[in-house]
């Protein structure tokens, strides 16, 4: 037999789809205002592996020759992320939220089980919570990696008036770094995030949207 | 008591509910951007978000603070920066026949570098900030913007705009007097240790490490003082007026 349970309440899909957009905006435009100085790549030495970015994928995305118009949208779209992702945190914080999301002792050992088991090579079944620990360990690195961005942002955006921060975050230019660095961050995590939301399949997916979840109970004759 | 029907049929409502209202918030998010990016330009980016830069640019200057200083750096760290903008320096005789007008609401004076020259010599290490990213150490000889003010035209003090442009008036930019009264803007006139080169703004240039180089103008012709904003030659084509840091 199955039921409908809840899964995510309200708010919180609501601050995640929100986010989607918002986050989108802040790379794309971060893209703009990168690619007047774009001096990271991935290599030793003298050799490069990849350059960020290629000369294709500028020409790709438009890039090219649009700071001002990035550094308009960044610093507009800079105080709605910073607002949603701060009122994420103080919902999870005060509605007990937080108790699902943040890693425990175990949720590192559980982690590697996950891995093992997404990759193919444990077969035992994973737990059966609403977030295992890799889950955990994701959601709650995903929110700290924005707080970062807010902060390593400020200290790019003012590091005269928040010299003491950009000093912290060892400089101006490793700030910057650091900014960039975490951008790439999230790419990674969207793809790994969305890979893992097509292999969960369209329940779990549909959980997001309406916040319920469709969850067969034990003990019954399965549909015939 | 809940049937398997049932179950499918009330997820099925919900689906339809929660996606109908997902897509009247994706629709009415997408017009919102269509909308923001189809505003009239002012100054060669859409109203809004010129809008946006001078809300920015308030809560930037309520919580300015001159006794934070720009980080100083041991003069050996200091390195050539590039020269970037040539915009303005065209005219090699303008070295030559140079002459700093300051316009000054007591009346107009006309200044040779000595003048400037003859103010407390400020010796600065800090970094120089591109709008575009990168960053140079760069060592700077001058007088504080400050005691040329002090000294030349006391009394524009209250005035709440500084206008600086080229001789030739081809690039321009504007200070709000609290980042032009700030201890590590100057008018500098050597970069590290040796006399400003052309293509860097000789004989006379702006320094300020609380504003992006952009604003640092070079060979500076021409100073006035306003209560309105001054033209700002960047950020007429997109770029933040105020531009601090």
């Amino acid at each position: 037999m199955e039921t409908l349970e809840t899964k995510h309440s309200r708010a919180i899909r609501w601050m995640h789809w929100i986010n989607v957009p918002l986050l989108g905006v802040m790379l794309w435009s971060g893209l703009l205002i990168y690619w007047a100085d774009d001096i990271y790549r991935a290599g030793i030495g003298d050799f490069t592996l990849f350059r960020f970015f290629p000369d294709w994928f500028y020409k790709l995305l438009n890039v090219p020759f649009r700071l001002a118009e990035g550094m308009a949208w960044h610093f507009l779209f800079a105080w709605l992320f910073t607002l949603n992702g701060a009122l994420y945190v103080l919902y999870t914080a005060i509605s007990g939220e937080w108790r699902y999301l943040v890693p425990t002792r175990r949720s590192f050992r559980e982690a590697v089980q996950v891995m093992l088991h997404d990759l193919g090579i444990r077969k035992e079944p994973l737990p059966r919570r609403k977030f295992n620990g890799a889950q955990q360990i994701a959601y709650t690195g995903i929110v700290l990696a924005g707080a970062g961005s807010v902060v390593t942002g400020l200290a790019v955006y003012k590091p005269v008036q928040f010299g003491w921060l950009a000093t912290l975050l060892g400089g101006y230019q490793p700030a910057r770094l650091e900014h960039f660095a975490l951008a790439i961050g999230y790419v990674l995590f969207f793809g790994i995030h969305i890979t893992q939301v097509i292999r969960a399949g369209w329940n779990n997916l549909r959980a997001m949207v309406t916040g319920y979840e469709v969850v067969s109970t034990t003990g019954d004759a399965p549909n015939a | 008591m809940r049937e398997p029907k049932g179950v499918e049929r009330e997820i099925a409502r919900k689906t339809r509910r929660a996606f109908l209202v997902g897509g009247i918030a994706a629709v009415a998010g997408g017009g919102g951007v269509e909308w923001l990016k189809s505003r009239p330009a002012e100054d060669g980016v859409a109203w809004p978000f010129r809008e946006a830069l001078r809300a920015n640019e308030s809560v930037a200057r309520a919580y300015f603070e001159p006794a934070r200083l720009s980080r100083e750096y041991p003069v050996k760290q200091a390195e050539q920066p590039k020269a970037n903008g040539d915009i303005g320096l065209d005219d090699d005789d303008a070295i030559a026949n140079w002459k700093l007008v300051l316009e000054a609401p007591r009346g107009r004076q006309e200044l040779r570098l000595d003048a400037v020259q003859a103010l407390p010599r400020v010796e600065l290490t800090t970094e120089l900030r591109c709008i575009e990213g990168w960053s140079t150490v760069v060592h700077w000889t001058g007088a504080r913007f400050a005691d040329f003010l002090a000294r030349y035209a006391p009394e524009a003090r209250p005035a709440g705009y500084v206008g600086l442009e080229t001789p030739d008036g081809a690039y321009y930019v504007g200070l709000e007097m609290a980042s032009a009264l700030h201890p590590q803007t100057l008018l500098a006139y050597a970069m590290n240790g040796e006399p400003l080169t052309a293509d860097h703004g000789a004989p006379l240039r702006l320094v300020t490490p609380v504003k992006y180089g952009i604003k640092n103008i070079k060979r500076i012709g021409r100073i006035r003082f306003t209560d309105n904003r001054p033209a700002d030659y960047w950020a007429e084509r997109g770029y933040d007026w105020y531009a601090g840091l």
